[in-house]
């Protein structure tokens, strides 16, 4: 049995991985007000090009060491010069949205390249423990400590005694008048996401290095990680990210030492929800300091909507009723089947992110809540499918509000950080809670569709059915939108301040949002169950989330009919070049960077 | 306004940021009817007492009354209710919003039909309302229109020709006025206009004067924040001048003009414009 002591050193060790990670978000955060979410893609990067490297270079452990951290800064170099610098002076969402797609180009590329298998990454360092008290510890262990001390030594060295360490500091403090003082706030953002990366490198090396394992599911775990050590000490905040990164690691340690490893990732998100919730400037601020962010400044880019004819929208309705009547293959039905699911899901998420300007990363988790309850009830409660559907979106819209409900009082990117991290929760709950939800095995063996006793058997009966509830949805967002709400929530998420002096409740308003939204987006997760018959804690993942957001992009933000046209796009087209199913995802964050930089507003334009 | 208790009484406020202290000790009343401004160098914490009196900040020390009642500490969506409007410095319009549903969210504070005062259900109860639509709730949206186009007629031919145009489409004037037009439509009792004529050319400013007196003379009562003195001469009852956080002088208008204090305050710091505003507005 493992000491307290040994809790404690694997808690710092790992305290140190975390916080080459957060290091680089706080620099970064700290100049251009921007939290980096391809933060660990890069790390990714530094783990495989470890791989090389070590398992087929051969390299000494130093050059290693050199070249990760070499590739990883010009990764970042390019992430800053092509993806981000373009985006200057666009609105702030922009850069937030930018930096989700390039998370999922870079690992799309690295999971193509090298397969999704994990893969062995040996550290190059002799097998040998030393005793210290009731612990040990190992060379790693020390190479870690000493990578990470030493890190922060030259960072230190060089944001105190170089010229351009000077600027960086100056930008922080305050963007334009460094500019006005001559200072290149380009050649900045370029140093810091250069340090950044290769830092986040170097943490994905040592991370592969110290479990022995290395696979492309490391990147979205290592961005929340990194995001948690950095918000917790306080965002911008460079030895405040040091502090919450060693923080997190000892509560994750300790935590794993008293429930056991699967836990592990619930106390980093629980801790991550209450830092947002008691101190959402980091435990180091005054809790009455201004938010880092500015209180003016639109957050979405101003445009006027393409004015759809009824009669058009009309047609459209009518035409795709009427299509199952045509001879049609059922594999075009099935297509469309999904393209109506997932309109679902992006009618929710426009609602959310477009109309109210919460940018959920974590939307798939409402679908799993609706799936997950619409299948209980019918399996084990033995409830019509229809009726069981509907309590899924029921229980989607409450409980989904309930917990992203700490969030409410916070803004812009700190939003995406929390509904992501309440994904995350969600799904493992899922995975944990096994007497209800069998854990990983999953539940299977659920009812297909029915109605009024009937079962929907055919391509098409499933497909009218689909159809018909997501424009029933559509017709009631846009009766919505139309109403004192819809104006209320665009208020909100066009100026929060101004909303609030005149009288609009944000908690009030965010909530009825999410009461709506989380009914479709349940809604379409209880259809989906019953039409798959089996579901798991990996059903509903982050790609479904990332793709319903690039889809609502694509659309237009808070846009309906845009929901359904993004939805139509992005399933018919893959399948209509008959893309490889691999490549689809790499394809959906292209569209979402060429959209960002080149038509923002989306197709149909922001409503 | 002897006898007569005040409308806005400030007694003490005080808020600090770290080491400066932003707003120290004031006091104020305002009486019924009366238009007070405040005038001071830039950074003298103007904003900052706006935003305390409106609820978007929490003094550290000190009250706020309206009409007698403690409002202290009350979020600003609350103050809104008891008929606090303002407006803001560096104009806060809702970008994407039509000039209707600027000035319809003015009103939001006074939505009755759609909105019942229940605890807990009440929420639920609005947005089953907002999707049902009952005869009484159109016929509130649609007496609300209606009070938005009288009060985009104040502004003659400047808003109702754009009524639904977005605002992010409108001038730098024109929204302010929107602003104010979506201030007028809460009905307030307690109008608090920071430095409605910033950017504006003379003639535009002229109107704006204009319509502030009228304001005045149909009986609401102002706070007004002005760098433009030749306005504040001849709008205000009373001028309360503030140099960093203190009340540096208080009363008629030209006896705080050639109050020695306030000369030296203005000198002392000049008057320039920018990078203390914003300072001032962030905080």
């Amino acid at each position: 049995m493992s000491s307290w002591l040994d809790y404690t050193i694997n808690g710092l060790i790992v305290g140190n991985v975390y916080a080459l990670v957060a290091v680089g978000l706080a620099l970064i955060f700290g100049v251009s007000r921007l939290i980096n979410f391809a933060q660990g893609s890069i790390y990714l990067v530094g783990a495989y090009v470890g791989w090389v490297a070590v398992v087929q270079l051969r390299t000494p452990l130093i050059i290693t060491i050199i070249l990760v951290a070499t590739v990883a800064a010009l990764v970042g170099l390019i992430i800053e010069r092509f993806g981000l610098r373009p985006l200057q002076n666009s609105v702030r969402i922009a850069p937030l949205l930018a930096t989700i797609g390039i998370s999922f180009v870079l690992d799309q590329i690295v999971m193509l390249t090298f397969s999704p298998n994990p893969r062995a990454l040996p550290s190059q360092l002799p097998d040998i423990r030393f005793q210290i008290g009731t612990g040990t510890i190992g060379p790693l262990d020390l190479l870690i400590a000493g990578v990470g001390i030493t890190s922060a030594l030259l960072l230190f060295v060089f944001l105190r005694y170089t010229k351009l360490g000077w600027a960086v500091r100056a930008t922080a403090q305050d963007r334009d008048a460094a500019m006005q003082m001559g200072v290149d706030v380009n050649r900045v953002n370029q140093a810091v996401f250069g340090i950044a990366a290769a830092l986040g490198g170097l943490s994905g090396m040592l991370v592969g290095m110290y479990y022995n394992q290395i696979d492309t599911a490391m990147s979205l775990q290592a961005t929340l990680k990194g995001v948690v050590a950095e918000v917790v000490g306080g965002a911008g905040n460079v030895p405040g990210a040091v502090v919450g990164s060693m923080l997190l690691g000892l509560v994750e340690s300790y935590g794993v030492a008293v429930f056991g490893t699967s836990y592990r990732n619930l106390f980093a998100f629980l801790l991550l929800i209450l830092v947002l919730v008691l101190r959402p400037n980091g435990l180091f601020a005054s809790a009455r300091q201004a938010p880092p962010e500015p209180l003016t400044g639109t957050f979405i880019a101003p445009s006027r909507p393409v004015r759809v004819p009824h009669w058009a929208l009309l047609t459209a309705v009518g035409a795709f009723a009427l299509l199952p009547l045509l001879p049609v293959s059922s594999y075009v039905l099935q297509t469309l089947i999904n393209a109506w699911l997932l309109g679902m899901l992006a009618l929710s998420l426009t609602l959310v992110a477009g109309t109210v300007g919460q940018v959920s990363l974590g939307h798939a988790a409402l679908l799993a809540i609706g799936a997950y309850t619409s299948a209980l009830l019918s399996l084990r409660l033995s409830f019509p499918v229809g009726i069981a559907i509907i309590c899924g979106g029921l229980m989607s819209a409450a409980l989904g509000t309930l917990l992203i409900s700490p969030s409410f009082r916070l803004r812009g990117h700190y939003v995406s950080i929390a509904t992501l991290a309440i994904g995350e929760i969600v799904s493992l709950v899922i995975l944990n809670w096994e007497p209800v939800t069998n854990g990983p095995i999953g539940l299977s063996g659920i009812p297909p569709l029915s109605l009024f006793g009937y079962e929907l058997v055919s391509a098409a009966s499933v497909y009218w059915f689909s159809f018909a509830v997501m424009v029933l949805l559509a017709l009631l967002q846009a009766r919505l939108l139309g109403s004192h709400l819809g104006r209320s929530f665009r208020a909100i998420r066009d100026d929060d301040v101004a909303a609030r002096a005149y009288g609009l409740s944000l908690n009030r308003y965010k909530a009825l949002a999410f009461i709506f939204g989380g009914f479709a987006a349940g809604v379409s997760g209880g259809i989906a169950a019953h039409l798959y018959s089996y579901i798991n804690h990996e059903t509903f993942n982050t790609q479904q989330s990332i793709l319903a957001l690039t889809v609502v992009i694509l659309g237009g933000l808070g846009n309906v009919a845009g929901a359904i046209l993004g939805s139509v796009a992005l399933v018919g087209l893959p399948e209509a070049f008959r893309i490889a199913a691999e490549y689809r995802i790499l394809i959906y964050g292209i569209v979402l960077l060429l959209l960002v930089r080149f038509r923002p507003q989306g197709l149909l334009g922001t409503i | 306004m002897a006898g007569i208790a005040p409308l806005l009484s400030l007694r003490g406020l005080t808020r600090r940021f770290g080491g400066l202290t932003a707003v120290d000790h004031i006091d104020l009343d305002l009486g019924q009817d009366e238009l007070v401004s405040i005038i001071g160098p830039n950074g003298a914490g103007k904003t900052t007492l706006f935003n305390l009196v409106t609820g978007l900040d929490r003094p550290d020390a000190g009250e706020v009354r309206l009409d007698g009642k403690d409002i202290t500490g009350f979020s600003a969506e609350r103050l809104a209710g008891h008929g606090v409007a303002r407006t803001f410095q560096l104009g806060r319009v809702f970008g994407n919003l039509s000039v209707m549903d600027n000035v319809l969210i003015g009103a939001h504070a006074r939505l009755r039909a759609v909105k019942p005062a229940i605890p807990l259900i009440g929420p639920l109860l609005e947005l089953g309302l907002a999707l049902l639509r009952p005869t009484s709730v159109k016929a509130e949206e649609e007496q609300l229109r209606e009070e938005v186009r009288a009060i985009l007629k104040r502004f003659g031919d400047r808003l109702l020709p754009r009524i639904d145009q977005p605002a992010y489409s409108l001038s730098y004037a024109n929204r302010r006025r929107v602003e104010i037009a979506r201030a007028l439509a809460l009905k307030p009792r307690l109008l608090l206009l920071d430095e409605p004529t910033a950017g504006m050319n003379p003639t535009e400013t002229a109107e704006m004067q204009a319509l502030i007196s009228e304001l005045k003379a149909e009986g609401l009562t102002i706070l007004l924040i002005e760098h433009k003195l030749d306005i504040v001469m001849r709008l205000s009852d009373r001028v309360m001048v503030m140099d960093e956080g203190k009340k540096i002088a208080e009363g008629a208008g030209e006896e705080v003009r050639d109050d020695p204090k306030v000369i030296e305050a203005y000198l002392g710091h000049g008057l320039s414009q920018g990078a203390a505003d914003e300072r001032e507005s962030a905080a």
